[in-house]
């Protein structure tokens, strides 16, 4: 915990940096008659930023803050197997979308999910994998009209958009 | 009076519109779930829901979050009492006493003090927001630039000095989310801002969906997946119309004065945003114990205990809308979502409201009244369910949050790209949270930000570039030094322990 406390102020502050310096593309002063420039708001924000960091780094070194004087691994196994497995299969299931669209990606997410990680049973895996996808087919693409990609399976809906659109 | 009088009842009459009437029953329903659901509270509820309101009028939307918020207040009893663990962090304190009472076979009275807590702080927080916001919005009606921008100062120092997490994590998170919310175009020169990468999708600016989602729909499963290991054990309760009329009775006795000092305290600390309905309910906890008689009795199962803090976040969640309609402030994270809804519907928050959208400010006022008594029919009709519904595992709930959750994020802003910025603001949430960075402030930022910048931007032109323009306004002058005495709070009080030879402050 106490090494996680302070890479993670180190972090921090390399993306304030960051941010001030992409802040500083605009203006960051005072123009007369104009009023600030466009960057002086997100500049001086990402500034007060670094300096929280500096504080974060100084309340470490004098190990006040709770995480900078706890010994407790940062994640322990569990943890990290189950961010991992968990993290990773939500990165899948959006990157899915891409190709085979949010009722491909969708399914598949869940069987991984409740087959695989909860270790359901399969009917109960299936009819929760197929409830969902219809579910929110009516909900979003019929009821709201907000069209979810679909990705390559496009074609395999057409008849569906007659039907119901 | 007799105007508020009239206003009121046309909005009680709005709220019993048929669609409005249903949508109350169902956020209500909805909302007990969901705070009854360890793991999920009311702010994940109505941000992961915000989307799917898309479907009906702004204002039918609002009342059905609304009563998402109020049944989470009342649902959050419910495994604090059977499970122990508290439904939401809003129930914290009524696992003192109301699980004790369980483990001693009275989960019935348990459960009846918590609802009839809930109905007496929603009440008294109801006419209490009645008689302060007409007034209170026709003041604010007064204010320019100087004086929202000094209420948004006041509203983030509540943070510093009052949100009693690390100084500088607290100021980290309200900055990140006020330079999110500057993503995408500079409004005055129209120029491009903040693309970080050249890519496209951040020139549409960084949608307060996508980070609220990101937090509370990815962020809080992660969290909760690292932080629940151990499987919880259920306590029955046995419930018969019979027995839930004994226990409202030997609640009415013996937990009304808990009941009196949560309604009250609840609805004043509810007002301020770093506060809100959790601190409300433990302070009422500790203050129904502090004036008890016998305060032993006190974390072993007495009513008492389960009626302040069951009381106090009702009227919490109630004193948290004040701010948010009248000025424009979220008293809370759940407001603060509500609020960015107001703004993609069209709306702009504050005291205008009142005046241009009445229909809109009295149907939902209306609708608090209304949905108080639905939800107490609701949770006291519906208990056994619930209970039943509290043994779908996690494995399932997860799942079922995280595609919400997408779907949500993309519905926003229909953008993939913003289904990518989702899952890394909850990634990152979740390992921020993990070293006690707070994530409400930048929730609240990421929505008041487009409101502060210009509000600076014009105060500033208006004095010609002199900041003290800010302390020299009647009204803005008290405000900005009350934040700064905020801001300060903490620098105080290391001073004085330090004079009065105590140790700082020992970190747990």
């Amino acid at each position: 915990m106490r090494r996680a406390e302070i890479i993670t102020a180190g972090i921090l502050a390399v993306i304030s940096i960051y941010l001030m310096w992409k802040s500083a593309e605009l203006p960051i002063g005072y123009t007369f008659g104009e009023g600030p420039g466009g960057g002086f708001w997100p500049f001086w924000l990402s500034a007060i930023m670094l300096v929280a960091t500096g504080f974060i780094a100084f309340n470490w070194v004098r190990r006040t803050s709770p995480p900078s004087q706890s010994s407790e691994p940062y994640l322990d196994d569990y943890g990290k197997k189950m961010i991992a497995l968990v993290a990773g299969g939500l990165t899948m299931f959006i990157g899915l979308i891409h190709f085979i669209g949010f009722y491909g990606a969708m399914p598949l997410f869940i069987i991984y999910y409740v087959r695989f990680l909860g270790r359901h049973n399969w009917p109960l895996t299936i009819a929760i994998a197929i409830a969902a996808p219809v579910f929110t087919f009516f909900f979003f693409d019929v009821a709201m009209r907000i069209v979810l990609p679909k990705g390559y399976l496009e074609p395999l809906f057409i008849p569906l958009y007659h039907i119901f659109l | 009076m007799v105007d508020i009088l009239g206003h009121l009842w046309a909005g009680i009459l709005i709220s019993l519109h048929p669609l409005n009437l249903a949508l109350v029953f169902l956020g209500v329903a909805l909302g007990l779930f969901i705070g009854a659901m360890p793991g999920l509270g009311s702010v994940n509820g109505v941000a992961i829901l915000l989307p799917a309101t898309f479907l009906v009028p702004p204002a039918s939307a609002m009342i059905f979050l609304a009563s998402i918020y109020y049944g989470a207040m009342y649902g959050g009893a419910i495994s604090s009492i059977t499970l122990g663990i508290p439904g939401a962090s809003t129930a914290v304190a009524t696992t003192f006493d109301g699980r004790p009472l369980a483990l001693k076979g009275r989960a019935d009275l348990a459960l009846m003090t918590a609802a009839l807590a809930s109905f007496t702080g929603g009440t008294v927080a109801n006419l209490l927001f009645t008689a302060f916001a007409p007034p209170l919005a026709h003041v604010a009606l007064s204010f320019g630039s100087p004086e929202i921008f000094a209420l948004m100062v006041l509203a983030f120092a509540t943070f510093i000095g009052l949100g009693g997490d690390d100084v500088p994590k607290t100021v980290f998170s309200i900055c990140l989310g006020l330079v999110l919310a500057a993503v995408g175009y500079d409004e005055v020169s129209g120029e491009p801002r903040l693309v970080f990468f050249g890519i496209t999708g951040f020139m549409h600016g960084i949608n307060f969906l996508v980070l609220a989602i990101g937090i509370y729909g990815i962020g809080e499963m992660l969290w909760t997946i690292d932080s629940s290991r151990g499987k919880a054990t259920m306590t029955e309760a046995k419930l018969t119309v019979d027995r839930m009329i004994a226990a409202g009775k030997e609640t009415i006795r013996r937990g009304w004065k808990g009941a009196a000092i949560g309604s009250s305290l609840g609805f004043f600390v509810g007002i301020l945003p770093a506060a809100g309905a959790t601190p409300g309910s433990l302070m009422a906890y500790g203050i129904a114990k502090m004036i008890s008689r016998n305060p032993k009795e006190f974390g072993k199962g007495h009513p008492n205990g389960v009626s302040a803090p069951e009381s106090a976040n009702n009227s919490a969640s109630v004193g948290a809308m004040l701010p948010m309609l009248t000025l424009g402030i979220p008293g809370s994270p759940t407001t603060a979502v509500l609020l960015g809804g107001m703004v993609i519907w069209g709306l702009t928050p504050g005291p205008m409201l009142f005046t241009q959208q009445g229909d809109f400010v009295w149907g939902l006022i209306g609708s608090f009244y209304v949905s108080n008594l639905v939800a107490l029919i609701v949770d006291l009709s519906f208990i056994p369910f619930f209970i039943w519904m509290l043994r779908m595992p996690f494995s399932i709930l997860a799942p079922t949050i995280f595609c919400l959750s997408v779907v949500g994020g993309y519905a926003a802003t229909q953008d993939m790209h913003d289904v990518w910025l989702m899952l890394i603001f909850g990634v990152g949430a979740f390992f921020l949270r993990k070293l006690d960075y707070p994530v409400a402030p930048a929730v609240l930022a990421v929505v008041l930000g487009p409101i502060a910048e210009p509000t600076l931007r014009q105060s500033l032109m208006m004095g010609s570039g002199d900041p003290s323009i800010f302390f020299t306004r009647p009204i803005s002058g008290p405000i900005m030094i009350i934040a700064i005495i905020l801001i300060l709070l903490p620098a105080i009080k290391i001073i004085y322990d330090r004079l009065s030879g105590k140790k700082p402050a020992a970190a747990k």
